[in-house]
């Protein structure tokens, strides 16, 4: 028996069709949106409601190691914050950093449906899929942090362009990734090999490897381009946080050349000035050079004021935020693949720096030509909680709001910025965009972030408020594959999403290369490394187009 | 007799060889094992790879003849056993489950799930064992690594309360001592190796130096240390109170001050002396302070197969790592309330759930003295001194010899488990999402209990 829907009377948000608040009905059987369903349909009344395609957050980290080291980290942030089961749900802690089914619920309660992991070691990619599994309602998948491989690294020093692409397809095939991710490219090295230093320069040489940062750089970027990977590399640049690193990011933007890049968090990568002084806002460039090349995508890695942590594979970057405050700091170096840094953080208003950034981020989308480009996120938990998106969305939609808000913050960081001349509001339809179609786009997720024939019948429907907070907030209603999960603002049901992998073709004779290596350098066997398929339970393989095919 | 068996053993046509298997004994949880397996006798052979223990582990985890469910003594299904354990812990209201250190995540995974339905209390052996660095690790942080970068990089290596070289073997030779790694080319030529203990074990010889502490002098030694790395006065008296001289002290810190690469390992003998989550602090503070001067990292020797899985298990499905409760309809975290050696003392629970442990061989007495007085039901692949108390007892395939699975490494790595040879029993797992399921169907309609 199929199971049918009818959402009536909605005014629909679906910028990928062209449709921009007309009232129309939207149909599902199956999970899927159809043109039509039977009389017998079950009928949800959407009138005075808005109807938009789930969202879709294309930056977070809510699964893995960092994050259970950054959940254990913090009992004071759960206590504070308790999520209690019902009927149908399971129960957690909340916090910045929420346990597996907090998480879920939350981000469905919030009309979210599905969501990135956005770095993980693949020594760690079991963690990850077990974490996942428990995260319930949304469709998920994760990025590999592949960008300071000790393996593929040596590859690059030998020159061997063609066994460095096949390496990066087997490490993506093995453990179910879906994008390849570069966190401070070349930094690792030095911070575990050299008592904690860090890269400076993207032209500086990586030691014992010959190779530069931007070396890397380009290297990936034209791995996933002959791959046909959905979704470009997702670059955390070098330099993160640090006044005056606009160079670096201009220059890695520059490297792609016209082809694809992600540029994670921007915001972080943003700063003006001289470098060791204090920063000042560098957004112009960063965003006129965004606006002028079609081939960038970014998030904009928001800062809201209050509770984050910092949760990253940048460790040197960690360590520079310990030294501020001293406070619990935890560091994990996972051999040949990764480093990691964990910081409890709080943005505060009076605070020069944090204003700055809380500035810059809303600059960053202020001064945005093109939303499909230019998308939401708060790189959860580092900027701020994904809790915090609806204020987010307040604050770009509603300029009166945002002015008020301005008033009661640092006002030598605004002074830096240009955030008071910038009046622009964004349209309901604009948030759709940055919300929902335009990440599925960046991802190259084509049944998501719309509603159009085909599409994943994964839908919310909100009451339309004045306060843009408030209804974002909370949706009335949250269809997820066409099952109704929340209905009038409580869980009906819980649900199981999918896991969203990629499987790139290569030569399988690239695995005899990396074997030897696996046995001198890593502490497990390399045939007990890939990951079997039974970690994925439910899951979907989205389509890579390779060049040469 | 016992060649004999072994000569038969060798004959016999059904041998399969399990190459890359995982020996799940400690939590250094090796992943080379290559294991001869008799099909016909259903027992292992041969565990080439394995040391003492790892051996002991797969020899004597043979097919046992006992029923698969025993209820009150008296011989049962399986179905049986699941209804009345199910009936059990509906019925009470205080209901506790422990162990789960020697048990796969997915079984973990559906125990936590369990006491999640019924409001009980969720704990593991980490709350009789690095419980105390749980709890440091929540005041300080820590500076870790994985295991492999020890073996590639880590140029001073020092163990502190700890005897590896007789409960983790392999630690040496295969992690952190003896290999050779990426800029360690001479293995152990190129480290150098301290113990602090306060006795000499087998694990001394190895030691290039060796640190002797007046026992319970271990926070002491450790301030100091942490005095002497930022340069600060310590007492005149440090040798006199804690058995170790300024002069070693000050070569250690030096030591450690120019170590490339250094690592602190730290056992039980820290942890569960006094000072316990003191101790833990200081230890993993030490190691954070040093990295203002090089690299330094630190890391429990975690002693079971998978009690670092459980920890993640309860960590990412209730935000905390061990000693949680339900009651509320929400977790709660207060080691010393909900753990169980406490809320066995106090007499408080009124059923629990035991697996893949033996507390009733090892708690307090007077904790034993309660679970005697209480409906027990047991998961274990053993006969122990729980299961013979137990009112409901199953009888559960071996993890890692009977049964797939993950476990995870001292260091947080996730290893997928190959399993040698069949079991006629099941696996905790199979017997927890049996109890699972039959708990949901007998609260249906009890709308109150199942929501918060």
């Amino acid at each position: 028996m199929s199971s049918e829907l009818k959402i009536v009377n909605g005014r629909v948000y679906d910028p990928k069709n062209n449709i921009d608040g007309k009232v129309q009905d939207v149909y599902v059987r199956d999970g899927k949106i159809v043109e039509s369903v039977s009389s017998s349909a079950t009928k949800i009344d959407a009138h005075g409601m808005v109807v938009m395609p789930g969202a879709v957050d294309i930056h977070c980290h809510i699964a893995g190691p960092k994050v259970n080291l950054a959940r254990k980290l913090q009992p004071e942030d759960h206590r504070l914050d308790v999520h209690p089961k019902t009927a149908v749900t399971r129960s957690g802690t909340g916090g910045v950093v929420p346990s597996t089914f907090a998480t879920g619920y939350r981000y469905a309660t919030m009309g979210y449906t599905t969501a990135m992991e956005a770095a993980v070691p693949p020594i760690t990619a079991r963690h990850v899929l077990e974490e996942l599994d428990d995260t319930p309602v949304i469709d998920k998948g994760f990025y590999v942090l592949l960008g300071n491989n000790a393996f593929l690294y040596k590859l690059l020093k030998e020159g061997r362009k063609k066994e460095f692409q096949e390496a990066v397809a087997w490490w993506i095939d093995s453990v179910h990734g879906y994008a390849l991710k570069l966190v401070n490219p070349g930094s690792d090295e030095l911070w575990k090999g050299r008592k904690n230093a860090n890269i400076t320069d993207v032209n500086e040489k990586i030691d014992h490897y010959d190779i530069t940062p931007m070396h890397v750089i380009e290297s990936f970027i034209e791995a996933a381009d002959e791959l046909g990977l959905p979704h470009p590399p997702h670059i955390h640049c070098n330099n993160l946080g640090h006044s005056g690193n606009i160079s670096t990011t201009l220059d890695t933007m520059k490297a792609a050349e016209g082809r694809r890049v992600h540029m994670a968090h921007i915001q972080f990568h943003s700063f003006g000035g001289e470098i060791n002084k204090n920063a000042v806002s560098g957004v112009k460039p960063i965003i006129d050079f965004i606006n002028a090349n079609e081939n960038i995508t970014t998030d904009v890695g928001q800062v809201m004021f209050g509770k984050a942590t910092a949760m990253t594979a940048d460790a040197p970057l960690a360590w520079m935020l310990r030294n501020v405050k001293f406070n619990k700091w935890v560091n994990a170096d996972t051999e040949c693949e990764s480093g990691c840094g964990i910081i409890p953080f709080s943005y505060q208003e009076s605070v020069y720096t944090h204003a700055l950034q809380w500035a810059m981020g809303l600059e960053l989308f202020l001064m945005s030509k093109d939303p499909w480009r230019v998308l939401l996120s708060t790189d959860h938990p580092n900027g701020g909680s994904f809790m915090s998106y609806p204020k987010l969305i307040k604050l770009l939609m509603d300029s009166a709001y945002r002015k008020e808000a301005i008033e009661h913050v640092n006002q030598k960081a605004i002074n830096k910025t240009v955030l008071r001349e910038l009046t622009r509001e964004y349209t309901l339809s604009e948030i759709a965009i940055i919300t929902r179609a335009g990440p599925a786009r960046a991802l190259g997720l084509e049944n998501k972030g719309h509603l159009g024939r085909g599409a994943d019948a994964d839908i919310t429907i909100y009451t339309e408020e004045e306060d843009k907070e408030q209804m974002f907030n909370a949706p009335r209603y949250v269809i997820k594959d066409g099952v109704l999960v929340i209905k009038d603002h409580e869980f009906a049901t819980d649900h199981k999403g999918k896991i969203l992998h990629c499987k790139p073709g290569y030569n399988a004779d690239i695995a005899d290369e990396i074997e030897p290596f696996f046995e001198d350098y890593y502490s497990v066997k390399f045939s007990n490394y890939a990951v079997s398929e039974d970690y994925l339970h439910h899951h979907e393989v989205i389509p890579t187009h390779p060049k040469d095919s | 007799m016992v060649e004999a068996t072994q000569t038969k053993s060798k004959e016999s046509k059904n041998i399969k060889i399990v190459k890359d298997a995982t020996c799940t004994f400690c939590g250094c949880v090796c992943d080379d094992m290559e294991l001869t397996v008799d099909l016909d006798e259903h027992r292992i052979t041969k565990a080439k790879k394995a040391c003492v223990l790892g051996r002991a582990w797969f020899y004597e985890h043979t097919i046992d003849d006992r029923p698969v469910v025993l209820i009150d003594g008296k011989e049962a299904t399986l179905e049986e056993g699941i209804e009345t354990a199910a009936q059990v812990l509906v019925d009470a209201k205080f209901p506790i489950t422990y162990g789960l250190s020697d048990s796969t995540c997915e079984a973990q995974r559906v125990a936590v799930e369990i006491m999640d339905i019924i409001n009980g209390s969720i704990d593991t052996t980490t709350s009789v064992c690095h419980g105390p660095s749980g709890m440091a690790f929540q005041g300080v942080g820590e500076s870790t690594a994985t295991l492999g970068e020890i073996k590639n990089r880590a140029d001073l290596v020092i163990y502190w309360g700890g005897n590896p070289a007789e409960s983790h073997p392999r630690h040496f030779t295969k992690y952190a001592v003896t290999p050779k790694g990426m800029y360690i080319p001479n293995g152990k030529k190129d480290r150098t190796v301290v113990l602090v203990d306060v006795r000499r074990t087998p694990s001394t010889p190895l030691a290039d130096i060796f640190v002797l502490i007046k026992p319970g002098k271990d926070f002491e030694v450790l301030w100091a240390l942490r005095a002497l790395v930022k340069g600060k006065k310590i007492s005149e008296n440090i040798e006199k109170d804690t058995g170790v001289s300024r002069e070693v002290l000050d070569d250690l810190v030096s030591r450690m001050k120019n170590a490339q690469y250094g690592v602190l390992f730290f056992g039980m003998g820290l942890t569960m002396t006094r000072g316990r989550h003191f101790n833990s602090g200081a230890i993993l503070s030490l190691a954070s302070d040093l990295n203002e001067f090089t690299h330094f990292v630190a890391k429990p020797v975690r002693g079971h197969g998978n009690v670092t899985g459980a920890d993640n298990v309860v960590s990412w499905q209730t935000g905390y790592p061990f000693g949680v409760n339900f009651n509320r309809g929400f977790p709660r975290f207060n080691p010393g309330e909900f753990t169980t050696t406490d809320v066995f003392s106090r007499g408080e629970a009124d059923a629990a759930m035991i697996i893949a442990s033996d507390p009733a061989s090892n708690f307090p007495k007077k904790a034993i003295e309660h679970m005697k007085k209480i409906p027990i039901i047991s998961l274990d692949a053993k006969d122990t001194c729980t299961s013979k108390i137990a009112k409901v007892r199953f009888a559960v395939a071996t993890y890692g010899i009977n049964t797939g699975g993950t476990v995870y490494r001292m260091d947080d790595v996730p290893i997928s488990l190959r399993p040698a040879f069949d079991s006629p029993f099941p696996s905790d797992q199979e017997v927890l999402e049996g109890i699972r399921n039959r708990v949901k169907e007998l609260l249906k309609g009890d709308k109150a209990r199942l929501a918060a």
